[in-house]
């Protein structure tokens, strides 16, 4: 069933992690993915790798689901690599065949971007299996709220975002019901070559699109109704509150990053490396 | 509370004629009533609910609602917190996806202080029976469930009316009986005014006083027993009537001295066993 399909991928567990403030998890998670690029050496690397496992562990999802979150993601990385390995140039060749000239910079430059995009896409996957959809659009609404005043609509992209996740299962219900009204006067959606199968789902999105019209048409006379005029001046009946736990958060994370600079400005290594 | 005066509205057709869909239709409506607005599809019914808050303005005629002329721009979100509307398809109305966060949409949008917003989202799903489903997605919810947290949300804006424009029309038997039991307990228990807009006859004998509106006029006006013996002249514009009014109308039809104003399962029985003896 279509319907089954979770939203996002938050996974609903009660953890330290779960309850922190979603604008500090956000926050957290960029400043996060920005460190990740100036990490150079292998200390750093495992510092960066305890780190996420720790914070793995502190959210008790399952190592495993975070892990297959990168799986998607497995060909870019495969691709990066590949080229950085073949095409960084360097002094020390390691192995030469033909044209091909692998050197030492290349493999090192190939692993650590590999490692990089690795532990990016881990970590931002762990701020979206830790915060529910609705608390996520949340924190962005508060965290871009500042931008209003030059114009940004933070209110109006919250306020898409809330719509649009509440109509994805709606639209999910509605898609099965037209392809089975289909199906049964005779559509055939399973045979075929792809570009027949992508002719075949003509029928099925027309009608979806225009019953979208429709429901979003009557969804805004009903907010009308309900006196919907903007994000101006408006009351949320949800609170957002910092307490002790986003601050303790804030000050590991902080240590996690002044031991990171540390690294680099002794330039710390392993083996040379 | 609700009075319109000689109100007329048309739509434009496709070929650029007008079609007048309202025909000085005049109708009072007192505070604390439950008014149901019957009549076939095409008949102006929508139309007419749709006027209540200024969804539409008349185009001759004036709406007041509790006084305020519903043109006036200025009173605008005046009319719309005062008068709650709820629709037909519940899936259409609801804005968020966890159901307490959907009840407290309209009084945000009131501004309303933090605290006041908790207790009237609370209070709103307490009097529909869907504070246990609180924290659950609409999605889950049967349509039924789906309809009542949509009257919550019109609940938490604490309006005097609510006009319900067919809400059980796209809801099973059962869903449409705990809509129905929502809608009688409202009026009677919290005293809001309802205007129930249905082509549903078992839900109009409901309510205490039923309108019938065909092509834009308001044909008949009264109590249901009044409405409902009409019916040679309901039947006339396509529309039935109860069951039990149909059978006790035939007989007497017939020759048999029986009350021709029998609403429920009830009388009639009362009446037919009166007869047997």
């Amino acid at each position: 069933m279509l319907k089954d399909i979770t939203l996002g991928q938050y996974f609903p567990l009660d953890s330290c992690i779960h309850k922190l403030d979603p604008r500090v998890k956000i926050l957290l998670t960029l400043f996060y993915i920005i460190l990740i690029f100036f990490v150079h050496s292998v200390s750093g690397y495992l510092l960066v790798g305890f780190f996420t496992l720790f914070l793995i562990f502190l959210s008790k999802v399952p190592l495993k689901v975070v892990i297959k979150s990168v799986k998607p993601l497995l060909i870019i990385i495969f691709i990066t690599a590949f080229i950085n390995l073949f095409f960084t140039g360097g002094e020390k060749v390691v192995f030469s065949w033909k044209f091909i000239k692998i050197t030492e910079n290349g493999i090192i430059n190939a692993v650590s971007m590999a490692l990089r995009l690795v532990f990016l896409v881990m970590g931002s996957s762990l701020l979206t299996y830790t915060t529910s959809p609705i608390l996520l659009t949340d924190g962005i609404e508060r965290l871009l709220s500042p931008f209003s005043k030059i114009g940004l609509p933070s209110h109006e992209l919250a306020m898409m975002m809330t719509i649009a996740l509440r109509f994805i299962p709606t639209l999910l219900e509605e898609t099965e019901k037209i392809i089975m009204a289909q199906k049964s006067r005779g559509a055939d959606f399973e045979s075929g070559n792809l570009l027949k199968r992508a002719k075949a789902l003509v029928p099925v999105l027309v009608p979806l699109f225009i019953s979208s019209f429709r429901r979003a048409d009557e969804l805004a006379t009903a907010m009308e109704c309900r006196c919907y005029r903007g994000g101006k001046g408006r009351t949320s009946l949800r609170q957002l509150k910092i307490n002790s736990a986003d601050v303790l958060s804030i000050v590991i994370f902080a240590i996690f990053c002044a031991v990171l600079v540390l690294i680099n400005v002794y330039n710390i290594r392993i083996m040379g490396y | 509370m609700i009075k319109v005066k000689d109100l007329i509205y048309s739509y434009v057709k496709d070929d650029g004629e007008y079609e007048e869909v309202l025909k000085n239709v005049n109708i009072e409506i007192e505070k604390g009533d439950f008014v149901a607005v019957l009549g076939h599809n095409g008949s102006g019914k929508s139309t007419f609910a749709k006027h209540l808050n200024a969804i539409l303005l008349p185009l001759g005629g004036k709406v007041y609602v509790g006084g305020i002329d519903t043109s006036d721009d200025e009173k605008l979100w005046d009319i719309r917190r005062s008068v709650g509307m709820v629709f037909q398809n519940p899936d259409n109305q609801i804005v968020a996806s966890i159901v307490e966060e959907d009840v407290a949409f309209a009084p945000e949008n009131l501004s309303i202080p933090r605290d006041e917003i908790r207790k009237r989202v609370d209070d709103a799903l307490d009097a529909v029976g869907m504070s246990e489903y609180k924290n659950h997605s609409p999605h889950m919810l049967s349509g039924g469930q789906k309809q009542r947290v949509a009257i919550a949300g019109i609940i938490a804006m604490k309006p005097d009316i609510i006009v319900m424009d067919e809400p059980t029309a796209m809801l099973d038997p059962i869903g449409r009986r705990e809509v129905m039991q929502t809608i009688d307990e409202l009026n009677s228990r919290y005293g809001i005014t309802i205007v129930l807009i249905t082509h549903n006859m078992d839900e109009a004998v409901k309510a205490r006083r039923v309108m019938v509106i065909d092509s834009g006029r308001l044909v008949i006006d009264g109590t249901p027993k009044e409405v409902f013996k009409n019916v040679d002249l309901l039947r006339s514009i396509g529309l039935d009537v109860p069951q039990v009014t149909l059978l006790a109308y035939e007989l007497k039809k017939q020759g048999f001295n029986i009350k021709d104003d029998v609403l429920t399962v009830d009388e009639c029985t009362e009446e037919i066993y009166r007869l047997c003896q």
